[in-house]
C-alpha cells in the first residue's frame, strides 16, 4: 500500500540561510535540501543567495558556486556537466532533470533543489541508487544469442533495425524517469520502473538478440511491467527526450500479440 | 528473473537509517499525472454511484412509496449535486478510458499529443455531462 506521508525521520525542518550578497542587482535565491547522516538530525531546507554575476547559466553552475564560495559541505554528484553522464540528476523546481542542462533563467522565483524523489538519501542531493542499478542488471542488458556469430564478421544489422534501438540506447541511466513515476514511488521493490523497462525494450527489439521469448517471460508479471499505468511522468521528465512510456506500451503490445 | 526480488520490503526497511526524499509534496504535477489520478478517483466514485443506481432500481421495484422516498432524497439539492458529480465522473472515466485504448495501440505517446489528449478528455467529459443533463431535465 502506498505510503503518502514521509516517515518521521524524513520530514524536512527549516534550515539555515546563507545570505546577503552586497552590491549586486542580480541575486537568485536557491532553496536546497540538506541531509547530514552524521548529525542524526532530520533533513532541512537551506537557502543560499547567489550573485548571478560571475555564475554560469545552469543550476549545476550555481551549486558548484555555492560549494566553492559559500558552503563547502554541500554534497551532490556531478561529472560531465553536459548532459551525457547522468550524474547530476535531481529535482529542480518540482521536476526531475539534470542540473547541468537546466537553465537557472527557466525557473521563476526561488530555485528549489531536492534529491530525486522517493529515494533513500545518502547525503544532501545524493540518493542511494543501489536498487535502481540492481533492477537494470536484472533485465540482462547485454546481447544474448544461441547461434554462433558469422566467422568472418560481426553480427550486422540493417539501418532500419539499428534505428529501432537508436533512441532507447541513448538512455544515460540518470534515474530521472523512474523516480518521477508514482507507481515506482509506491512499488519500487517489485515494479522495475521506466528506466529498466526502456532498457528491456531496447534488447527486445534488437534484431541480433535471440532471447526475446525469455525476456518477455521475465517481464510478464503484474508488478514488474504492468504497474505502469501510463501516468506519463517518465516521458515528461526524461532529460534526453526519450520515451519510456511508449517503450512500455510497445512491450505490453508484444506480450498481447504473443498470446494469440 | 534472478535479481529483481533480492531486496524485498519497503524502501525504508532496506535503508533503515536513511531518510526518504520528498515526493508528492514537492513534485510539480504535469496535467497527464493529474488526469491519471483523476481516472482512479472517478473509478472509485463510479463504484459508489453504481450502488445508488442499484438502490434506485430496487426502490422502483418496491412500489410507488419506496420510489417516492428515493426520488425525494436524490431530488434534493445535495442529491442532485451528487448525481451530477457521478455523471461527470462517469463521462470522464469513459473518455479517459478511450484515451487509454489509443495508448494501448502504441499511439499518442509524444509529450504534446498526451497533453492535448488530456485537455480533450476534460473538455469532452464536461460537454457530455452538460448534454446529458440538458436531455434529462
Amino acid at each position: 500500500m502506498a505510503e503518502f506521508r514521509l516517515p518521521p525521520n524524513s520530514r524536512i525542518k527549516k534550515g539555515k540561510h546563507h545570505g546577503k550578497v552586497e552590491g549586486s542587482a542580480k541575486v537568485r535565491r536557491f532553496a536546497v535540501y540538506r541531509y547530514d547522516p552524521d548529525s542524526g538530525e532530520n533533513p532541512r531546507l537551506d537557502t543560499y543567495e547567489v550573485d548571478m554575476d560571475g555564475c554560469g547559466p545552469m543550476v549545476l553552475d550555481a551549486l558548484i558556486k555555492i560549494k566553492n564560495e559559500i558552503d563547502p559541505t554541500l554534497t551532490f554528484r556531478r561529472s560531465c556537466r553536459e548532459g551525457i553522464c547522468g550524474s547530476c540528476a535531481m529535482n529542480v523546481d518540482g521536476s526531475n532533470t539534470l542540473a547541468c542542462t537546466t537553465a537557472i533563467e527557466a525557473v521563476k522565483g526561488d530555485v528549489r533543489v531536492y534529491p530525486l524523489p522517493h529515494m533513500p538519501v545518502v547525503k544532501d542531493l545524493v540518493p542511494d541508487l543501489t536498487n535502481f542499478y540492481a533492477q537494470y542488471a536484472s533485465i540482462k542488458p547485454w546481447l544474448q544469442t544461441r547461434t554462433p556469430p558469422p566467422p568472418d564478421r560481426e553480427r550486422l544489422q540493417s539501418k532500419e533495425d539499428q534505428e529501432k534501438i537508436n533512441d532507447p540506447s541513448a538512455c544515460i541511466l540518470c534515474a530521472c524517469c523512474s523516480t518521477s513515476c508514482p507507481s515506482y514511488w509506491w512499488n519500487s521493490d517489485r515494479y522495475l520502473g521506466p528506466a529498466a523497462l526502456l532498457a528491456a525494450y531496447r534488447w527486445l527489439v534488437d534484431s541480433r538478440d535471440e532471447a526475446t521469448g525469455e525476456r518477455l517471460d521475465d517481464l510478464e508479471d503484474p508488478f514488474r511491467l504492468y504497474r505502469c499505468h501510463t501516468i506519463m511522468n517518465c516521458t515528461q521528465a526524461c532529460p534526453k527526450d526519450l520515451n519510456p512510456a511508449r517503450a512500455i506500451a510497445e512491450t505490453k503490445k508484444m506480450l498481447a500479440e504473443r498470446r494469440h | 528473473m534472478p535479481n529483481t526480488r533480492l531486496r524485498e520490503g519497503s524502501i525504508n526497511m532496506r535503508n533503515p537509517g536513511r531518510p526518504l526524499s520528498p515526493h508528492l509534496s514537492i513534485y510539480r504535477w504535469p496535467i497527464t499525472m493529474a488526469l491519471s489520478i483523476l481516472h482512479r478517483a472517478t473509478g472509485l466514485a463510479n463504484a459508489v454511484g453504481l450502488v445508488v443506481l442499484t438502490a434506485w432500481l430496487i426502490q422502483a421495484a418496491d412500489g410507488p412509496d419506496a420510489y417516492l422516498a428515493f426520488t425525494r432524497v436524490m431530488g434534493s439539492p445535495l442529491g442532485l449535486l451528487l448525481l451530477i458529480g457521478w455523471s461527470l465522473a462517469f463521462f470522464y472515466h469513459l473518455s479517459n478510458g478511450i484515451r487509454h485504448l489509443f495508448w494501448d495501440t502504441g499511439r499518442g505517446f509524444e509529450k504534446r499529443q498526451a497533453e492535448r489528449s488530456a485537455w480533450a478528455v476534460l473538455v469532452v467529459s464536461v460537454m457530455l455531462t452538460a448534454a446529458f443533463w440538458l436531455v434529462m431535465l
